[in-house]
């Protein structure tokens, strides 16, 4: 395995240059001259409400208006895995900025001048913010029709009620399996909803020309989801996916919340209703906080049971999940937690419920962790509880019981090749375990806390990659593949994969950014697959090449294609040191022969893959049967913080992760995803802290009023260890590493807060002012205001979970 | 009106509204798109220039203010080659999806002008007015102490007060 030239080399991005001398253009740095057209959305003020009528008659008055556009105009239903959106409401409006109409006009000042002249007669309806209203008996429907909604297989909605999805897992015997228990824990934790915070905004360019081709300029991560859900929502115009265009050059961030589809299909619309001109949307910075998607808060009860000696016997895991006013992709979320709610540990019997709840929010939908954060950060902190029950240390505890190669998981599928204990044992010496310290102040007080993670791609069981690769006159290349350059360096990695293959090196190589005419398929990049999905299609592609190099050799010097290789852009031959032919020589022109003709041409090569091993196929009682998640990456992670016991200011001294990537094609870029991941999720522990009124209007859509760390608020010490333990069926052995790295974040705090100060906090976020509250005698839960931050305005412990979730 | 400025070493004119803000007139009057739209209210730093050397947030800053002033962007720092600070980025990974990087090293410039030799708690400080939400900020922190060593040694992932 040492002897890669590229692959395992911390090499330089290749698209640092760009980067950082201004080249690098993002949607909105594209020109399109004096036609171009501006977007304003007309929102919706009420969480709930009918729309009676909308009169746009003043806003078409004014000079500069091209357009004003409703849901009359385009009564069709759009999402990516259930389709219950409409692309501007009709009827019914259901969350605060919900999109009702929209003006384009020739400048943005002029459009949102006339937005504001847009009248819409609303009929409110009480709104559903709470999940205890939502789910008790004769609740306010969200969506009435939600038995007529279009989805995918593996999702359970319950007609008449706001439960959109239910996925339930069982495993073994849940009553037996706390009968052997001898020391059960049970308790609620509480997540609220977070914004991803990409500082890009979504921006999306839409032209629909003259000649019936329809093409959007979009910041997102999923071009080709985004063309086949344009292509299904607008098939009813004749639209088909060869009319179709999406180009996307680099994005400003995602985090996930630019895959799938959410404000671009206005784009689309708008598009289409000035056709012939080209009409940017773009959102203001509160948009991108209630019109894209955020992460869903959830509420969960968490049910342990264990031996003495530490053996787990037995876990109940009920999660309810505040999805917003659209599940169309956050019911995925819920339902990806619903199989993986176990953790990395061998649970024997086990019972997993993930409700999908609408309510009158904005739209859920995915976000760096999918569902895994969400979780984490209860199961965690119970774990470590439970082990201090016991007297065990919680490191030995997760050791004991932390899952193996080969073992069964939760849906009856066998757990992929991993480095688990090898991360736990280095994340516990890094942070020497066990080893109290104390500060210099005494008003100050040092915890440790420690966490184990895991996380699978959440896909259908069809979602694939697949790579094209040309050569250029000097065998330089082009690689054109369509996952998404998000910032985690998924164009070098490609590149390296290329480089190792076909021996060219990496200055040679420029990846291009995707424009679904050009670049080969990818389903979407997410899910942290990317490495390994897209990673295999590129490795596929550059063995086509090869191939059709030394068939080219062959057949001009007659030589056995199975003696030639490649070393320094040079096909060789074994056994005839004499015998080299630079790529540069015919890989566009050919080989000439004796006779002066030329044999060959320019070489092109293609690759594909498909995780062909996989099913969502199962009982939808229990989830055993299928094969619905292809692996999972795991690791630990730990901190060591200092407390401040009069502010409750947490300051954190020292912060490890370990997280197994099968092999780090590129490790400095993996440890940049550490210390990227690790403080996004630090910011949700200690900084971020959404806030709606009672009526569900976002109070701090903006970074003001919704902190995210700056350069001032990192760790003093981050410590990134890479794990490499092969995933047989990733390219050199690699898998994604992307999200997992914010997981650990909220429990690895909670824990550390714990053993400082003996304090357990089960609500995040974990605020300086909560803590300080709490260090007082005084619940923050007597004294939060009315606001909900949560997805229940009553206090956790008060939830009841047996409501109309049975 | 007309107003004119030193841009990027260039003397420019450009016929401008009172009310236009000189973030929208660089980007779409000027052809300069560096700078880039985060948030409109000057909380993220994306949108970061220099003017007469002194950073400032062109999103919060009238057009006609920038008449008679030497405006730098990205786009003008590096003409002569790369800045061995913006070589320092490159060698470090520094940036991920690059959005805060024209606004990110336009401050971190400034830096070094005002403070050859800065500390890592100097560079924090200088650089907690830009907004990055990929890399920890550790990479470019430590790119901004390199290239004010011109060590060219690398720290990558871990750092010490």
């Amino acid at each position: 395995m040492t002897d890669f030239k590229t692959v395992g080399k911390p090499v330089s991005r290749i698209d640092g240059l760009d980067k950082v001398s201004g080249a690098a253009q993002y949607v909105d740095d594209l020109d399109f001259g004096p036609g171009l057209l501006h977007a304003a959305i007309v929102e919706s003020p009420f969480a709930h409400a009918l729309i009676k009528k909308i009169d746009i008659s003043q806003a078409l008055k004014v000079p500069g208006v091209v357009k004003v556009v409703t849901g009359e105009d385009f009564p069709y239903t759009f999402g990516l895995y259930m389709k219950d959106r409409f692309i501007f409401a009709r009827d019914r409006v259901r969350f605060v900025g919900e999109q009702v109409a929209a003006v384009v006009a020739r400048d943005a000042r002029t459009a949102q001048k006339a937005a504001r002249l847009v009248k819409v007669d609303y009929e409110e309806l009480p709104p559903v913010l709470d999940l205890a209203e939502a789910l008790k008996e004769k609740a306010t429907l969200v969506h009435p029709d939600l038995k007529n909604y279009g989805r995918c297989p593996w999702f359970f909605p319950r007609p008449d009620t706001n439960i959109a999805h239910w996925r339930k897992t069982r495993k073994g015997d849940i009553e037996a399996g706390f009968k052997d228990a001898e020391v059960i824990l049970e308790d609620t934790y509480t997540v609220p909803r977070y914004a991803h915070c990409a500082i890009e905004p979504h921006v999306i360019v839409g032209l629909y020309d003259m000649a019936g081709r329809l093409t959007l300029w979009s910041s997102s991560q999923s071009p080709y989801t985004q063309r086949h859900v344009f292509a299904e929502a607008l098939a009813p115009l004749g639209l088909t996916h060869k009319d179709i265009r999406v180009v996307t050059p680099y994005v400003g961030g995602g985090f996930g919340g630019k895959a799938g589809v959410s404000m671009e299909i206005i784009g689309a619309a708008l598009a289409i209703a000035v056709r012939g001109r080209p009409v940017k949307v773009r959102c203001t910075r509160a948009q991108e906080f209630y019109n894209t998607y955020q992460r869903q808060g959830v509420i969960a009860r968490i049910k342990l049971g264990v031996k003495k000696d530490g053996t787990i016997t037995a876990l109940e895991h009920t999660m309810h999940w505040d999805a917003g006013g659209y599940v169309e992709y956050g019911a995925n979320v819920v339902n990806a937690a619903g199989l993986s709610a176990t953790g990395p540990y061998r649970v024997p019997n086990l019972k997993i419920d993930s409700v999908c709840v609408y309510t009158n929010l904005p739209p859920g939908g995915p976000y760096r962790g999918f569902g895994y954060s969400e979780f984490h950060f209860g199961l965690e902190s119970h774990i470590t509880r439970i082990a201090k029950m016991i007297g065990m240390d919680p490191v030995e505890f997760r050791r004991k019981n932390a899952i193996r190669e080969g073992d069964t998981l939760a849906y009856g599928a066998k757990m992929n090749p991993n480095g688990l204990h090898e991360a736990i044992d280095r994340v516990a010496q890094e942070i020497e375990w066990g080893r109290k310290e104390t500060s210099s102040d005494p008003e100050k007080a040092i915890g440790k806390g420690f966490a184990l993670f895991w996380k699978a791609p959440a896909m259908p069981p069809n979602a694939s990659s697949a790579a094209f690769i040309k050569f250029n006159e000097d065998a330089s290349l082009h690689l054109m593949v369509s996952g998404m350059e998000i910032g985690q360096g998924y164009l070098t990695v490609m590149a390296q994969i290329a480089s190792e293959i076909l021996t060219v090196p990496m200055e040679k190589i420029r990846v291009e950014t995707p424009d679904t005419d050009r670049n080969a398929y990818e389903w979407q990049t997410v899910g942290s697959h990317i490495t390994w999905s897209c990673g295999n299609a590129v490795k596929a592609a550059a063995m086509d090449v090869r191939d059709k190099l030394f068939e080219v050799v062959h057949r001009a010097h007659g030589v056995d294609k199975k003696m030639l290789y490649l070393e320094e852009e040079t096909v060789k031959c074994r056994g005839r040191s004499d015998f080299a032919i630079p790529l540069k020589d015919f890989v566009i022109n050919g080989i000439q022969t004796p006779h002066g003709n030329f044999l060959g041409g320019p070489i092109l090569g293609s690759g594909m893959f498909m995780p062909e091993f996989t099913s969502a196929l199962s009982d939808p009682e229990t989830s055993q049967g299928g094969h619905p998640n292809v692996h999972y990456t795991v690791g630990a992670a730990a901190a060591t913080v200092e407390i401040d016991r009069r502010t409750g200011k947490m300051k954190i001294l020292k912060a490890v992760l370990a997280v197994d990537a099968g092999k780090a094609i590129n490790p400095d870029l993996v440890k940049g995803q550490i210390t990227g991941g690790l403080l996004q999720g630090i910011a949700t522990v200690l900084y971020e802290d959404i806030r709606y009124d009672l009526k569900g209007r976002l109070l701090n859509p903006n970074f003001t009023d919704y902190k995210i760390p700056t350069a001032k608020d990192v760790p003093v010490e981050i410590v990134p260890i890479v794990v490499e333990v092969p995933q047989p069926d990733g390219p050199f052995g690699a898998r994604g590493v992307g999200e997992h790295t914010m997981i650990p974040a909220a429990p690895i705090i909670a824990n550390a807060l714990e053993d400082a100060l003996g304090l357990r906090l089960k609500t995040l976020p974990l605020t300086a002012e909560k803590i300080a509250l709490e260090l007082n005698q005084i619940s923050y839960d007597d004294v939060k205001g009315h606001y909900m931050g949560l997805c229940f305005l009553g206090k956790p412990n008060e939830y009841d979970f047996k409501m109309r979730a049975k | 009106m007309k107003i004119s400025m030193q841009l990027n070493g260039e003397l420019r004119d450009v016929e401008v509204d009172p009310r236009d803000i000189l973030l929208d007139v660089l980007r779409e009057k000027l052809g300069i798109k560096s700078p880039k739209i985060g948030c409109e209210k000057g909380d993220c730093g994306a949108c970061t220039i220099l003017m007469n050397g002194k950073t400032v947030r062109s999103c919060l800053i009238l057009a006609v203010e920038a008449d008679g002033q030497e405006i730098v962007t990205v786009e003008g720092i590096g003409r002569q080659g790369m800045t061995p600070l913006q070589k320092a980025f490159v060698q470090h990974n520094s940036f991920q999806c690059g959005f805060c990087a024209p606004g990110m090293t336009l401050s971190a410039t400034e830096l070094l002008s005002r403070i050859p030799h800065p500390t890592h708690e100097q560079i924090r400080e200088a650089l907690a007015g830009n907004l990055c939400r990929c890399t920890g900020y550790t990479p470019i922190v430590d790119a901004v102490y390199e290239a004010s060593r011109k060590n060219g040694k690398r720290t990558t992932g871990k750092r010490k007060i």
